[in-house]
């Protein structure tokens, strides 16, 4: 009853949703691209107020891609952070002696998580300056609290006859932390690192207010001069760029599974 | 061997203990069943053998590699852990893990070559009668019953010489049960270890163990023998509500049919003439005969009246038998098994149905008062 996992194998196995789960979404976006390159970029005038803050077909669109490479930089850097900090951090609320504060830890997270982002923002800006450290920072605190609380869960809901049978065969904590409750919560886990970053995209898109840069600059522009090309370029690809972010996650997710039993 | 020396644990904050100053010792190679009702302290008593939980007061000794006789509390929790098996009512198998490093969990703990690891496991995994391929797959993969054998594999895989089980069979369904606790005896025989075993079930109790030792609430020690003498001699009237008002009926589970039944019967031979068979059977007093054909193998049974006056060979006026009862069935399913057939004796027989012996409702009844008086002789 071995499976048989070679790549013709796995083929004839996919279903009519395995393939609209793997095309749908990319095929969206691209569209969803194409058409604000066709639509919203190439009839730019040059000279215009939006040539200047776009681009045109003349002078190309750098601006446009230098805002989502700051974009990406913004969410890739400030979650990467969030992790190195959230996932100990979850993994230390679960230890013995800590277990206690956990409540106390995650209680006071979520009122930090109720706080509205850009009052965030608006806080460090006031310590920190302006600038990208700033909006990491912030992004940085605000992708805390879902990785910290997932992790926590996870490990928190490992079946307890699992880590007694581990204990009572001689495993150090040590050990059951490594290569029990790690493997086993991180599917909880990473599904907090996913909503972290998917959050992250569209809070990076409020740095621009503190000087950050990214595809938020194009709204915060847009907005006073009532240009709608721009307010349309910027929120658009935000909105692709956080479909994009949570499908990929997702898929890393789904590869990632270990098999866990149903009893 | 397991030794409790004068153990007590009280639980912090709590005023009256969990175990009650608990002494007794299991000898190696015997399974010794820790049995009561509910909050009793038969698991608590457990699993201070390996420190799961620390003793309060007391000592217990647990029979080491070097056949010395080690002190729980002064060992290395660690150490002691891997040294002693550990088998649970939820298996707690790793669900992440393969059948294969499930198994193999204390041994690779023990830094155990990667061959050596997997030349035991399949040893183990044949002797509970799986397939080696299961080695590959899942615990998800796998029934109820399949996963606690994998337990109880993953239990023995370091070889220890003390195995600690915590209701090993109380998930499953009665007739899994049966058969594991059946398996898990046969393999006693061969592995011989020493173990202590928690149920509460005192029908468990009496069927797995060379002693029990029943304890009631408070974690104090009631009774503390062997089966047979805790059905026929309960200490008081705890054990004697504890073990049922059905204690006598109970006794039938301990004994075998080959250890009563009549081994020498008197048989027909398929190939004998009706005339010398009749003889037979009036001098043996008997009214009907079972009869064998080569290899002493069943083949029917014959009536007296039938044959009186006839001529020929006995196989001609055969009966089928309607029942047989296999070698190690216990007395009571042999006797329950009499009554639906309404059979006076009926033929022990192997797999093979070769006849053994014979067994009738008389022999079972001597066999019970045989036994209450031998284990009064005894306590004299």
């Amino acid at each position: 009853m071995k499976e048989d996992n070679s790549f013709w194998q796995r083929l004839k196995r996919l279903t009519v949703s395995d393939v609209l789960n793997w095309i749908v979404i990319p095929i969206l976006m691209i569209i969803v691209v194409i058409l604000v390159y066709n639509q919203l970029l190439l009839t730019i005038e040059p000279g215009s107020m939006e040539a200047n803050m776009l681009g045109s077909y003349e002078i190309g669109f750098k601006r446009v891609t230098d805002a989502v490479a700051e974009h990406t930089r913004l969410i890739l850097v400030s979650t990467m952070l969030a992790i190195a900090v959230a996932v100990p951090a979850g993994i230390l609320i679960t230890r013995q002696g800590f277990r206690d504060f956990s409540g106390l830890i995650l209680g006071v997270a979520n009122i930090g998580q109720s706080v509205p982002s850009i009052a965030i923002l608006a806080v460090f800006m006031g310590i920190f300056g302006i600038g990208f450290k700033t909006a990491i920072f912030a992004l940085w605190l605000y992708a805390l609290l879902p990785i910290v609380r997932n992790t926590a869960t996870g490990i928190e809901e490992v079946d307890p006859n699992i880590i007694e049978a581990a204990t009572g065969m001689g495993m150090t904590n040590r050990q059951i932390l490594l290569q029990i409750e790690l493997p086993l919560s991180f599917p909880v886990m990473f599904a907090g690192i996913r909503t972290a970053a998917v959050i992250n995209v569209g809070t990076a898109a409020l740095g621009a207010f503190i000087g950050a840069g990214g595809l938020g600059t194009f709204i915060i522009t847009g907005i006073p001069l009532m240009r709608d090309r721009l307010i349309l370029v910027g929120a658009i690809l935000i909105a692709v760029m956080a479909i994009l972010v949570d499908w990929i996650l997702e898929k890393v997710q789904d590869r990632l599974i270990v098999p866990t039993a149903t009893a | 061997m397991i030794k409790f020396e004068n153990v007590t644990k009280i639980y912090p904050g709590m005023s009256s203990p969990a175990v009650d100053n608990l002494s007794f010792t299991v000898p190696s190679g015997e399974i010794c069943i820790l049995v009561g009702p509910s909050g009793c302290g038969k698991t608590t008593a457990m699993k201070m053998v390996n420190r799961l939980i620390d003793a309060t007061e007391g000592a217990i000794f647990v029979l080491d590699e070097q056949g010395d006789m080690s002190n729980v509390l002064e060992m290395d929790p660690i150490q002691l852990r891997r040294s002693i098996g550990y088998i649970i009512q939820q298996i707690g198998l790793f669900p992440h893990r393969t059948i294969l490093e499930n198994i193999g969990t204390v041994p690779q703990l023990l830094d155990w070559d990667e061959a050596r690891i997997r030349n035991r496991a399949k040893e183990l995994v044949s002797m509970m009668n799986m397939p080696i391929d299961f080695l590959e797959r899942y615990p998800h993969e796998l029934s109820g019953g399949q996963r606690q054998r994998i337990g109880v594999a993953r239990g023995m895989a370091a070889d220890p010489l003390v195995m600690l089980m915590d209701e090993p069979f109380g998930a499953i369904d009665p007739i899994n049960r049966n058969i594991l606790q059946n398996e898990f005896l046969r393999l006693q025989q061969e592995i011989k270890k020493t173990i202590l075993f928690v149920t509460h079930d005192i029908d468990e109790a009496i069927k797995m163990g060379d002693k029990i030792c029943i304890l009631n609430t408070g974690g104090l020690l009631e009774q503390f023998d062997s089966p047979a003498n805790i059905l026929a001699h309960p200490a008081n009237k705890f054990v004697e509500n504890f073990v049922g008002a059905d204690r006598a009926l109970k006794r039938l589970n301990l004994a075998r049919v080959e250890e009563v039944m009549n081994s020498n019967p008197p048989l027909l031979q398929a190939t004998q003439d009706v005339e010398q068979a009749v003889g037979f059977m009036v001098e043996q007093e008997i009214r009907f005969a079972y009869v064998v054909g080569a290899d002493n193998m069943l083949k029917g049974y014959v009536r007296r009246r039938d044959l009186k006056g006839k001529t020929g060979w006995v196989d001609e006026f055969l009966e089928p038998a309607a029942t047989t009862i296999l070698l190690g069935t216990s007395l009571k399913d042999a006797l329950s098994e009499m009554l639906v057939v309404d059979y006076a004796n009926v033929c022990v027989v192997d797999g093979q149905n070769r006849v053994y012996g014979l067994i009738d409702t008389n022999m079972i009844h001597k066999a019970v008062i045989q036994s209450t008086a031998a284990s009064e002789v005894e306590e004299e």
